[in-house]
Formats: structure tokens, C-alpha cells, sequence
């Protein structure tokens, strides 16, 4: 993803967009996103399952961000996802077990036995699923970036697309995974569903907070150069395909620990999550809300997972004239669809785009690539492109 | 060796809609550089055509054209061509909506290939709210295959559905391939997927020989949906979306933008999910003991994608700085 209207590479014909126009455009974009964030913060209308939700799309929209930070579309992350779920699935069913006299979970494990501290299963539990899940990412990510990420733009895309459906047919074959009726009956660590927040909101906001940093960092930066001129970045003694492979990881074990969530969550997991479908909604966020800061994938999630919901809510409204009300709810991945098509339309660098941080966020926790848009943004050099200019 | 022969003619019937399926994606490809995620909904689409054309009642359910029919009903042939024409009109109404606005600009791809997404589920989305999303029987639609259901060829059996898939996706390609090598517009075609501008101050008109491939793609797209639904029925309204993750698979292997390639691809896909379908491949059938005819178009991907990303046809293009 570079840099799209104004670069000087961008086969445009038609030069940049008029000023009075973007200005239009990032109001409204605004409007969007404050309506986005209070649909996140209040919840209103929204069923506690939903919430939940909102919080987990905006974490695998970070996850599909993460590798897009390098310039790699990568369609993995569903892939990871499955991979966490299933961690979580297969152990919380088959190796922690709930003793009959006691009515608590009990797993044996290096020679101990770990018992939960009440008859809910046990949040120790989850966070070793957590780990495990995260090491495996760690292993399936290394060893699949370095095979995919020799390939740029829409090569990349489509190998990842090949590693999903492979890894999807596989849980589909394989007893231990429940073949094609999943794993169900998943134990639950909370009395209510709305309680997951207690694990999804701190997850968000760590994965956030590593994000912001890691766009500050040495690390980001070397990131951002890739994406701009991976040859240029090369050039400056950056090793592409480490950070690639770095990016791709991180965003693997983002993925996976948000799948281990999702699994007790939902209570039952089989092949039907994280397909290629679910990859295009996860991509749809992070175009929608943005790819430029890790605020963009966190609005889009919120957004992207609102909108069904509020239709329902609509669909609901007008229930008098039932034709309507069926057409609003059949209607929904339509409308869906609609948005997304609309979106990369008029708001080809998503709701939270550069223009709408420079109007409104405090220059020193900008990050530093508004420069190469040529929107007025902080003198700094942002990379190395504009360094040698 | 008659099993041999059966698998063969199997897997090119199959692959001869694959690589009709992706001759619409690589020709969007070489011309625009985007892949069309929308090319299956249209695929889709055409078979739901072809399919009412012939004056068949839709499925049941509570939707808008649940148990209806056409007053009238067309024999399969004028159906199909009809029915791809309409296809045809379809895909480049989708060029005008979704993709003129963004090449106007001059869009990151990531931004095209997502709003493609959008169009896939919306067409999805509306032919289940149309017509519901039961599969409907539309098999055998010819009198010919209706009385003699199988042939032999050479002590080899073959469903006759088969062959005329086969030979109906060869007269296309055959087509295709004259009006690519053989026409003025061909020739605009090759010029326009070498370099747009040039081509277009020497006098072509980019934005209609962009329409005019999406007629194109999309008219080749719904004869590939007709003659699969001819063999498997037309299966609902999302039968494009699989078909369109193998036919990614087809166009890797022929080179993306690779015409000739997309039609070799196809065949390699179809032969090789023929024959892994009917004997148990080692390392294969320990990982996927069931469904390792579905991974191996993936695998082939993967594997492609490794050694030879410029296709199998293909040569290395020379990274320029």
C-alpha cells in the first residue's frame, strides 16, 4: 500500500482531488467515526454478545494491519484465527477436565495438577491456551512468511489464501478437530457473555498500545520504509524480508490469541471460522477505517460489526410493514457489500485518513508519514524517498 | 487403463471449466492489473440466468421469486447465450459502479480488489434474497445427454455431460483465441495490457476496451456457470465463491495475465484433482484423508508460487528500480 492519489507514481490522469472537496469528505469521515466511537463506548442498543464483538473484529482487523504496515497484504489471519481456536477448543475439552466430586477443572500437566479456583473454568486456563496458541502462530508464521513472503502485492495475498483453505480442509478431516461439526460445548470461564469484555477490552487495549509504540519505534520505522520502496529500504541497510517475516508474525499472534478468545466465547468452533470469507471482512475494516494508524482497523471493526446490528435493530423498528422489515434484515451483507464499495469510492484512504489525524491530533503523537502525502504534515523526513529528495 | 483414461477425460472436463472460469480473471488481470473478486458472483449469476431463461421454477422459500417460473422457456442453447449475454451486461455495469470511479483516480489495487469484494457479496446476497438459496436441479439439459447418459470411449466410461462440457469450453476458448490473435480488438487488448498510456495516445479508447472486456469476461464467465450447473446442478448463490478461490489457483499456474497460461492452468487443475481424487496420494491422504482432491488446486498454488511465479508458461520478468 503506498501512498495513493497525489504520488507522483499513480498512473492518475486526473491530478488531485480539489481541496474544497477532501475537506467535505474528512467532515463527514468524522462524523462516521464519532458516531463509531460512541456505538463502541456506549453499546447503545447493542446486545452484550455484540460488544464482545466489536472488540474482537477491531482485534483481527489489527491483525490483517499489522503485515499491511510492511506493505504485505497478507490474507492469513483467519488462518491463525482458526489455529487459536482450535488450541483453545481441543484443550479446554479434552485435556482440562472437570472433576465429578468437586465439580472443578483439573489439568495434569509437568507432573503437577493445576485446579481452578472455582466451578467456572478457570481464567489461568485460558491464559495457557493463550501462550500455546501464541507459540504455534509463532512457528505456522515464521515458517509460512518465509515461504510467502518472497512474493509481493497480490502474490502474497493469494499464497496466504492457499494456506487458509489448506489448514481449513485439514481441521475438516481430522476427528480430533470434530471434522465438519466442530468442537462444541466449550467450557466457559465468565457466568454471562457480556463478561468477556474483561478479557477482549484489555487485549484491545494492549494490542493498541503496542501498536502506537511500534509505530514510534525503530522497528516501525523500518516497516514504513519497506512499504514506501522496499528496494529503496533495502538499499539503506534494512533486511526486507526479516521485518516482513517479523510483521507477519506479529499479526499471526495477534490473530491466534483472538481466536482463543473467540472459541470460549462462542462455545463452539468448527471449520466455518476464519475462512476466506471472513479474511474479506477483516480486510474490508482496515481499508474502511483506515490503514494509516492503528486507530483506522479499530474504527472499521467497530463500524463493520455495528452496521449488521443496527439494521437488525431497524428491521426490528419496522416491524408494521413486514416486507420492509425482512428486506432491511435479508438485506444486511448487501448493504455491507454497498458500504464497502462506497467507501473505497469516496474515502479511498479509509474514515480515518491522514487528513482527519493532521486536523485533529496533537503533532507529537502523529506519526511521522502525513509528509509524503504532501498534506502539510511535520517537516521530518518520513522516508527514505523524501530523505534523498 | 481404462481407469486412467476415465480420470483423464474426467479431469478435462472439469479443468475445461476451470480454465473458462479463469480465462475472464487473467483477461481482467493483463489489461486492469487488479484480480476481480467479483468474477465468481458473475459466474454465479449466469448459471441463476440460464437457469430461469429455460422457463424453470425457482426454489422454494419465502423470497421474492420463490416457486415462480418464466411464462416462456427457451431451449438450453439460446438460454446460455442469452443468459451470458445478460451476464455480460452485468459485468460492466459493475466496471461503471465500481471500478471507472477508482481507475479515474488512479486507486491503489488494494482499494479495487476490496471494492470487488463488495460487489461479490452484494450479487450474492441479492440472488438469495431473489430466488432463496436452495440448490436447483438443472443437469442434463440437452435431449442428446438425456438418452444416452454415459458414454465409452476406449473401454473408459464417461458421464456424456462430460463431453459436451468439454467440447462446448473448447469452441469457446477457440473463439476467444481468434478474437484475441486474429482482430483489430485483440490487438488493442494486447497493446492496452503492455502499456495504457502509449495505447491510448496512439488512439485507443482504454475505457471502452475495458468495457468491452468486461462484456466479454462476463459473457465467458456465465457459459462456464451454465455448462458447470449442466453437470452439477445449479447449487446456490454463493456456487461461485469456491470456483473463484480454484480458479486463483488456474491463473497462478498459467502466469497471472497469461491467456494461453489460464487455459494450460486449468487443465493441470482439472487433471490433477481428477487423478488425486481416485488414487490415495501418500503425504497427501495422511493430512487430508478425505478431501485431498479439494487442497491439491492450493497446494499446486503454493508450490507454483515458490519456483515459478511467473506461471508455467511464464518468463522471469527483471525487477526494474
Amino acid at each position: 500500500m503506498t501512498n495513493t492519489s497525489s504520488a507522483p507514481t499513480a498512473p492518475a490522469p486526473s491530478g488531485p482531488v480539489p481541496v474544497a472537496v477532501s475537506r467535505r469528505w474528512s467532515r463527514l469521515a468524522l462524523g462516521l467515526v464519532l458516531l463509531t466511537a460512541t456505538l463502541g463506548l456506549l453499546g447503545v442498543s447493542l446486545q452484550p454478545s455484540v460488544r464482545v464483538n466489536l472488540v474482537l473484529a477491531a482485534l483481527m482487523a489489527m491483525s490483517v494491519y499489522l503485515p499491511l504496515r510492511a506493505g504485505q497484504l497478507s490474507l492469513a489471519s483467519p488462518g491463525f484465527y482458526a489455529i487459536g481456536g482450535y488450541v483453545a477448543a481441543v484443550m479446554s475439552t479434552r485435556y482440562v477436565v472437570l472433576d465429578g466430586d468437586t465439580g472443578y477443572w483439573k489439568l495434569r500437566a509437568l507432573g503437577r495438577t493445576w485446579v481452578s479456583t472455582s466451578e467456572l473454568y478457570d481464567l489461568k486456563f485460558v491464559l495457557l491456551e493463550m501462550a500455546i496458541a501464541g507459540v504455534l502462530a509463532v512457528v505456522f508464521g515464521v515458517i509460512v512468511g518465509w515461504l510467502a513472503l518472497r512474493l509481493q502485492g497480490i502474490y502474497l495475498a493469494l499464497a496466504t489464501i492457499a494456506f487458509v483453505e489448506c489448514l481449513r480442509y485439514a481441521t475438516l478431516d481430522h476427528e480430533i478437530f470434530g471434522t465438519a461439526t466442530g468442537i462444541i460445548n466449550i467450557p466457559q470461564p465468565f457466568d454471562t457473555q457480556i463478561e468477556y469484555l474483561w478479557i477482549a477490552v484489555p487485549l484491545m487495549v494492549l494490542a493498541a498500545l503496542f501498536l502506537y509504540r511500534l509505530e514510534r519505534s525503530r522497528v516501525g520505522r523500518a516497516l514504513l520504509a519497506i512499504q514506501e520502496d522496499e528496494l529503496a529500504a533495502s538499499a539503506t541497510g534494512i533486511r526486507p524480508t526479516n521485518y516482513k517475516v517479523l510483521a507477519f508474525t506479529m499479526g499471526a499472534v495477534l490473530a491466534a490469541i483472538t481466536g482463543v478468545v473467540a472459541s470460549h466465547f462462542l462455545n463452539t468452533w468448527n471449520a466455518r471460522q476464519g475462512t476466506f470469507d471472513s479474511a474479506t471482512v477483516m480486510l474490508a475494516c482496515v481499508v474502511i477505517g483506515g490503514s494509516r494508524t492503528f486507530i483506522g482497523p479499530v474504527v472499521g471493526g467497530f463500524l463493520l460489526t455495528a452496521i449488521p446490528e443496527l439494521l437488525r435493530g431497524l428491521s426490528d423498528a419496522v416491524k408494521g410493514t413486514p416486507a420492509l422489515s425482512s428486506a432491511i434484515k435479508d438485506g444486511r451483507p448487501f448493504v455491507y457489500g454497498l458500504l464497502m464499495v462506497i467507501v473505497c469510492i469516496y474515502f479511498p484512504r479509509g474514515l480515518v485518513s491522514p487528513k482527519l489525524l493532521e486536523r485533529f491530533v496533537p503533532r507529537r503523537l502523529r506519526v511521522v508519514h502525513t509528509a509524503a502525502t504532501g498534506a502539510g504534515g511535520p517537516a521530518a523526513p518520513a522516508t527514505f524517498e523524501d530523505a534523498t529528495q | 487403463m481404462s481407469t486412467v483414461l476415465q480420470n483423464v477425460l474426467n479431469g478435462l472436463s472439469i479443468g475445461s471449466v476451470y480454465a473458462l472460469f479463469a480465462l475472464g480473471y487473467t483477461l481482467i488481470f493483463s489489461i486492469l492489473r487488479i484480480i476481480n473478486f467479483a468474477h465468481g458472483a458473475v459466474f454465479t449469476a449466469g448459471a441463476y440466468f440460464t437457469y430461469a431463461l429455460m422457463g424453470k421454477r425457482m426454489g422454494g422459500g419465502n423470497y421474492v421469486f420463490s416457486n415462480k417460473a418464466l411464462p416462456f422457456g427457451l431451449p438450453f442453447w439460446l438460454a446460455m447465450i442469452i443468459g451470458a449475454l445478460l451476464a455480460g451486461l452485468l459485468n460492466i455495469a459493475i466496471e461503471r459502479f465500481a471500478f471507472r470511479p477508482l481507475r479515474k483516480r488512479g486507486s491503489d489495487t488494494l482499494l479495487t480488489l476490496v471494492s470487488s469484494l463488495g460487489i461479490s457479496i452484494m450479487i450474492s446476497n441479492l440472488i438469495q434474497n431473489l430466488v432463496g438459496a436452495d440448490p436447483l436441479e438443472s443437469q442434463d439439459p440437452i435431449g442428446w445427454v438425456r438418452r444416452s447418459p454415459s458414454v465409452t470411449v476406449f473401454g473408459a466410461t464417461v458421464q456424456s455431460v462430460r463431453i459436451l462440457i468439454f467440447l462446448v469450453a473448447v469452441a469457446v476458448m477457440v473463439g476467444l483465441w481468434y478474437l484475441l490473435n486474429r482482430t483489430m480488438t485483440g490487438k488493442a487488448l494486447k497493446a492496452v495490457s503492455e502499456d495504457a498510456t502509449t495505447s491510448n495516445l496512439l488512439g485507443i479508447s482504454t475505457d471502452r476496451l475495458i468495457m468491452f472486456t468486461f462484456g466479454l469476461c462476463g459473457f465467458v464467465a456465465a457459459i462456464a456457470g451454465s455448462m458447470f450447473s449442466a453437470n452439477f446442478g445449479v447449487s446456490g448463490p454463493y456456487m461461485g465463491s469456491q470456483l473463484g478461490l480454484i480458479g486463483l489457483s488456474v491463473i497462478i499456474l498459467g502466469g497471472l495475465g497469461d491467456v494461453p497460461g489460464a487455459v494450460l492452468g486449468g487443465f493441470v487443475v482439472g487433471l490433477a484433482e481428477a487423478f488425486v481424487g481416485a488414487y490415495r496420494v501418500p503425504v497427501l491422504s495422511w493430512i487430508w484423508p478425505q478431501s485431498s482432491k479439494y487442497v491439491i488446486s492450493f497446494l499446486l498454488l503454493f508450490v507454483v508460487l515458490m519456483f515459478r511465479p511467473q506461471g508455467l508458461l511464464g518468463r522471469a520478468r527483471i525487477q526494474k528500480v
